[in-house]
């Protein structure tokens, strides 16, 4: 046989790796198809022994997800007009009604801010520190590495402390904007970091045919370096949304009313004795759905993202 | 190179002139994208730490902070290091931290050793394995106390059902014995790819050739995986410990949702009792100076270890 390489595993080795790998991948799967599910059960079927693999789908979970409801007697209930809207069909069907919406959409919507709001600080920071660190000689670029796995060895709590006591001071405790900045300060030297990684794959030739042919360094850095960086930045930029997006030990300390991000706020999702389970996966579900694709289409980087650059494919 | 015209118009021109039609200088530019980033780390990173060093030496208490603060000298560093409750908290977050490790390190490398076996798919079932690391550690965290409820619970029906055990019998959070056992079970699920992909990194990185070399001088394929796999992996699983073992030193997320340090406080890992300190008895000067103290700690271990780490890759 020509093509016979030594290196290339028999057909029977692959075979058994494959097959334990698909069982590992399953298994590790299971948990996550449960959220999915349990999303879809009534609480019920979600509590039921044994548990149940089918069931009949309901939306339950996810109108208990966005409304309060309270209880009413049977006589009110009979009294009131006949529901509008499926939802309110699904609530009637428990002998409650409707009395408004749940903080959830609010605390997504403040996880959609500050996650974007930072992401973009940190990116837009991130791309000019990583441009001159790769491109000009400026101190401290060495010691830089070193500076982020040291601010990463630092436990959130114990920097909370001080950080608690700032925001205090400048009246930026709970705001969007105190989030916004903290993550940002918290996710740049990552960003840095990465970028100046993927700054340093550009040839400076580009550049320098650039500024020859008249561009000035500014123009050269947009015009030329950025586009060609555009893949770097966009992982780069998934990478922080993930973190920020992630991220409860600031989220619990630090915010209560107005910012609370969404991981805070998912278990304490309760309902009529104890967690209201279907809820609960409803809000995990339609928290965890979006970090799920980006990690799709972050295949390729991820590996140099988790290690802070220091391994690179 | 030829001298073209151009070249000589350029350098005719006077440095002035010139960066008036080059704009800025290239130091200037540095400089400006530069300190924005400078001044936020100083205003959240540095300042803040200089900040709980000093407080470290009062008696603070953020709840009060119209009472007089006193200088206490090292009377809190004395306290936590003789404290035995820090002790137990310490010894806690060793077992959580060795278990998740060993685990990790056997099911990542097997996994990684496996994929690198090219069969079909593998890419996709690699994403697949992938996907628990990216996710939300609260929210997961919190979802597993539901697959953890002894009577209804998945993860408890699935024991049931290979080994017999009855589901209702045993509580993987509610027990002393167990909840050590429960998050670092959810530890290792979730973290695990983190170290497969490493390890598929550094089997990716090795040479077909030096197999191929090994074959021509006859080396068994046990000896192979002894003497070329496992070496030249080590440096990078070497990095994945190190990984695992600054992020787990400072775990809070994952298990204060799943046990919140208990039962009693068998689960009470260094970051959940800082928290307790800091945020619950407001104790803000001692919680300074217990959390300055982890610092040195994992700065001090992780400086070793990386010096044992660069001895390793020169090899």
């Amino acid at each position: 046989m020509s093509s016979y390489s030594i290196t290339e595993p028999p057909a029977r080795h692959k075979w058994i790796a494959g097959v334990l790998v698909v069982t590992y991948a399953i298994i590790t799967l299971l948990p996550l198809v449960w959220i999915v599910a349990t999303g879809f059960k009534t609480p019920a079927d979600a509590i039921s022994y044994p548990p149940k693999v089918l069931f009949e789908p309901s939306l339950e979970g996810y109108v208990n997800l966005f409304t309060t409801r309270t209880r009413i007697g049977d006589e009110a209930l009979a009294a009131l007009p006949p529901p509008e809207t499926w939802y309110e069909e699904i609530v009637r069907d428990r002998g409650m009604v409707i009395a408004g919406p749940s903080r959830y959409g609010e605390r997504f919507l403040n996880s959609v801010i500050i996650g974007f709001g930072s992401t973009f600080l940190s990116v837009f920071l991130g791309t000019l520190a990583a441009y001159a660190f790769s491109r000009f000689r400026v101190p401290l670029a060495d010691d830089l590495l070193f500076f982020i796995l040291s601010t990463r060895m630092m436990p959130p709590i114990a920097v909370a402390i001080p950080i608690f006591l700032m925001f205090r001071q400048l009246g930026l405790s709970d705001t969007h904007l105190g989030m916004i900045l903290l993550y940002t300060a918290v996710n740049i030297s990552l960003a840095v970091w990465l970028l100046k990684g993927f700054i340093d794959e550009i040839p400076r030739e580009y550049e320098e045919a650039a500024l020859i042919d008249g561009y000035t360094r500014f123009q050269a850095f947009y015009k030329v370096v950025l586009p060609q960086a555009a893949t770097g930045i966009a992982s780069t930029a998934i990478f922080c949304l993930i973190f920020a997006w992630n991220e409860y030990a600031f989220a619990v300390l630090l915010t209560s009313g107005t910012a609370q991000t969404a991981p805070p706020f998912i278990p304490t999702i309760i309902g009529v004795g104890g967690q209201d389970w279907p809820a609960v996966a409803a809000g995990a579900t339609l928290f965890l759905l979006p970090v799920m694709i980006f990690t799709i289409f972050l295949r390729k980087h991820l590996l140099r993202g988790i290690t802070f650059g220091a391994v690179r494919k | 190179m030829t001298e073209t015209p151009i070249d000589r118009a350029a350098r005719a021109t006077p440095p002035s002139v010139a960066r008036r039609v080059r704009g800025l200088s290239d130091r200037a530019i540095a400089w400006i994208f530069v300190a924005p980033t400078i001044f936020l780390l100083l205003a959240v990173n540095i300042f803040p730490l200089i900040w709980t060093i000093r407080l470290s030496f009062t008696n603070f208490r953020a709840n009060r902070p119209n009472r007089e603060v006193e200088w206490v000298g090292l009377r809190n560093y004395e306290r936590i290091l003789t404290d035995s409750d820090i002790w137990l908290t310490m010894q806690a977050t060793a077992h959580f931290l060795i278990w998740t490790i060993v685990l990790q390190v056997l099911i990542g490398f097997t996994l990684a050793y496996l994929i690198n076996k090219k069969f079909k798919g593998n890419d996709l079932w690699t994403t697949i394995i992938v996907l628990p690391m990216m996710l939300s550690p609260a929210v997961v965290g919190n979802f597993w106390t539901f697959l953890y409820q002894p009577q209804i619970g998945l993860f408890n029906y699935i024991v049931e059902f290979f080994t017999g055990i009855p589901a209702s019998s045993f509580e993987m959070i509610g027990s002393v014995n167990l909840a050590p056992w429960s998050i670092v079970i959810v530890d290792t699920w979730m973290w695990t790819p983190f170290v497969m992909l490493i390890c598929l990194a550094g089997l990716r990185s090795i040479p077909d050739y030096i197999y191929e070399a090994a074959e021509i001088d006859r080396a068994s394929k046990w000896r192979q995986f002894w003497t070329i796999t496992v070496p030249m992996v080590l440096p990078f699983l070497m990095l994945a410990v190190l990984f695992r073992g600054i992020e787990n030193f400072k775990m809070f997320d994952l298990v204060v949702q799943l046990t919140g340090g208990g039962p009693g406080s068998v689960t009470e890992l260094t970051s959940i009792n800082l928290k307790r300190e800091a945020f619950e008895k407001w104790r803000t000067g001692y919680a300074s100076a217990y959390a300055i103290i982890l610092f040195v700690t994992v700065f001090g271990l992780a400086s070793i270890y990386v010096k044992a780490l660069n001895k390793v890759k020169e090899r």
